[in-house]
């Protein structure tokens, strides 16, 4: 019945959404941010420790929601981890782009680590079902506001 | 089961496949796309809104086509057929409702207008800081937030009745509630998250013996069941057009005469006043008091076609055939493992909200239409409920008049189908 929707829901997805890595709120953090998705219910958490050099050092996330954006999330965390912040805002746009632009019209994001983009690739179906991009994009605006020290965002503000 | 497959309601048969062809929209396939067949739709999204059979489409164009004017205004021809077709829904929402009169109908937006109305309009007017208003804890958004935002203006107090496990009101604590600074209840007639009906007639005796006003929503129950507010002792009651198979953008508030004479305008402008002048303006009498600017003029008559069109299937009829497919529906889900239905109160409307071990409602909304089952997932605007059931959220099926049996199959093979994917 669900043939196509595998597009959508890859084998790393299913898995990184049933096994999330990097869940719970770690012992220490130096920033921190929480995420809501009214329209579905979704609540994220996301705790940072950013090095004085600026680099992302540890991150984890809790918080439920459906299999895109506990997957997304916990692929977040596996790939920011060590990066700096600027790695981490340019990996945003590209994510950003990627799930809601076609290849064509996707902006320019400098160069970015292509282990990070393979990983990301996996999320690119979410392009195709409109009404979950903001479950796949949660976790990075999330993770956005902590770096940039907000407290909170939602997927109605209007940067989304 | 015998009886579930055989819908009759005494000698005459409610024909679901007749009535499903007086909804075109029904016969579309879903995700059609080249090189793969599309899915029949499967409509379980009633509660957010109804599909619109062809006596409301036909009786919009017609209007449109034949006898569009603005209404209440000019002399010529159109401009009274206009307002004869539009002013004719006000006595069949009077009919609908076995209101005393026409004058008990306002015609809003839809129901969260209607509420808007209630607490601006009325609470503006008879409630002052220290006031309670009662509503539950089932309640829509748009019954909660207006009464927030009159607190947050004149401050008064909210009280909100709990809800039991199986989704009943906790009638016992609603009682020991109605103390004397509460001067309104206002709590739903049927809930659209967990299906309850409430006993309306019993929450307006014990809020009446105590001389307190009662409001109902009934966005849900009006378009599952008869209403009928003289019986229930309602003093006010609200719904929208747009659930009840009519169009968007019509809603209905009904008041008791004294009341609303009462009540001062909450919106001013055209249509609503009788003379003005810079230094003194007068308004006309209720309903039309609230009724600024021109009306949806084209909704109202759709409303009306909407009216006569259950009307004619009768209310207890479609009662009667919803009732059987919750029942079927409820046995059906409650044999599949790891799902559990929100909502288990005795006196339900056809509406069944559930949860899946380890599937969040997003996803399963995801895969069911995928398989042609429109549902709704989310929180269904009311976030406190969801909060006391312990779910972020949960997937409802909303059943309405058109639906079948074989479609109730359909939506548990998608959940079967659902499981497996994610096993």
């Amino acid at each position: 019945m669900f043939d196509d929707l595998r597009d959508l829901y890859q084998e790393v997805i299913l898995d990184h959404g049933k096994n999330p890595r990097n869940f719970g709120k770690p012992a220490a953090f130096n920033r921190t941010a929480r995420g809501d998705n009214p329209m579905c219910g979704d609540k994220i958490a996301i705790y940072l420790t950013v090095g004085d050099d600026g680099t992302i050092q540890d991150l984890h996330f809790d918080g439920r929601g459906c299999a895109i954006s506990q997957a997304s999330a916990s692929l977040m965390t596996e790939i920011l981890r060590g990066k700096s912040m600027k790695e981490a805002e340019a990996l945003f746009g590209y994510f950003h782009d990627m799930c809601t632009k076609d290849e064509d019209d996707q902006g320019d994001h400098g160069t970015l680590d292509e282990d990070a983009t393979d990983k990301l690739a996996v999320m690119s179906g979410v392009r195709e079902f409109p009404m979950r991009v903001k479950c796949a994009t949660l976790a990075w605006h999330t993770m956005n506001a902590a770096l940039h020290g907000e407290a909170t965002t939602s997927t109605e503000n209007a940067s989304f | 089961m015998a009886d579930l497959l055989n819908p009759t309601l005494g000698n005459a048969p409610y024909d679901v496949m007749r009535v499903r062809q007086d909804f075109p929209i029904l016969t579309r396939l879903v995700h059609e796309k080249k090189g793969r067949a599309g899915k029949p739709l499967i409509y379980l999204d009633n509660g957010a809104s109804a599909q619109k059979p062809r006596a409301v489409i036909d009786a919009m164009s017609h209007l449109l086509e034949n006898d569009y004017a603005n209404v209440h205004r000019g002399v010529h021809f159109l401009s009274q057929r206009s307002t004869d077709l539009y002013e004719a829904t006000r006595d069949k929402v009077a009919a609908f409702l076995n209101a005393p009169s026409r004058e008990n109908i306002v015609f809003t937006r839809n129901a969260t207008e209607a509420f808007n109305l209630l607490a601006n309009s009325w609470g503006g007017r008879f409630l002052s800081a220290g006031d309670a208003v009662v509503i539950s804890w089932m309640e829509h958004h748009a019954n909660i937030v207006p009464w927030q935002l009159l607190r947050d203006r004149i401050g008064i107090n909210i009280k909100v009745v709990p809800v039991l496990d199986d989704g009943s009101l906790d009638m016992d604590a609603y009682e020991a509630m109605l103390t004397p600074e509460v001067k309104l209840v206002s709590i739903t007639h049927a809930s659209n998250v967990l299906g309850t009906v409430n006993p309306a007639a019993r929450i307006a005796r014990l809020a009446h013996a105590k001389g307190i006003l009662v409001a109902f929503d009934g966005s849900q129950a009006a378009v599952h069941q008869p209403v009928d507010v003289q019986a229930i002792d309602a003093d006010f009651y609200i719904f929208t057009g747009h659930k009840l198979y009519g169009p968007t953008g019509i809603g209905v508030f009904y008041g008791r005469k004294e009341l609303l004479d009462k009540m001062p305008p909450w919106q001013g402008g055209g249509d609503m006043i009788s003379t003005v002048s810079f230094e003194n303006t007068t308004y006309r009498e209720a309903p039309y008091r609230f009724e600024a600017g021109t009306p949806a003029i084209v909704e109202g008559v759709g409303l009306g076609a909407a009216i006569d069109y259950v009307s004619t299937l009768g209310m207890s009829a479609i009662q009667a055939h919803e009732q059987r497919l919750l029942a079927y529906a409820t046995h059906r889900l409650s044999e599949v493992e790891g799902l559990r239905i929100i909502g288990t109160a005795p006196d339900k409307a056809a509406i069944i909200s559930f949860t899946m071990d380890g599937i969040h409602p997003h996803d399963i909304g995801t895969l069911l239409d995928r398989g042609g089952v429109a549902v709704r997932v989310g929180r269904h605007c009311a976030e406190p409920l969801m909060d006391r059931f312990g779910v972020g959220a949960t997937a409802r099926a909303s059943f309405g008049l058109y639906n079948t049996e074989a479609e109730v199959d359909a939506l548990v093979d998608a959940v079967q189908a659902c499981k497996a994917f994610f096993g």
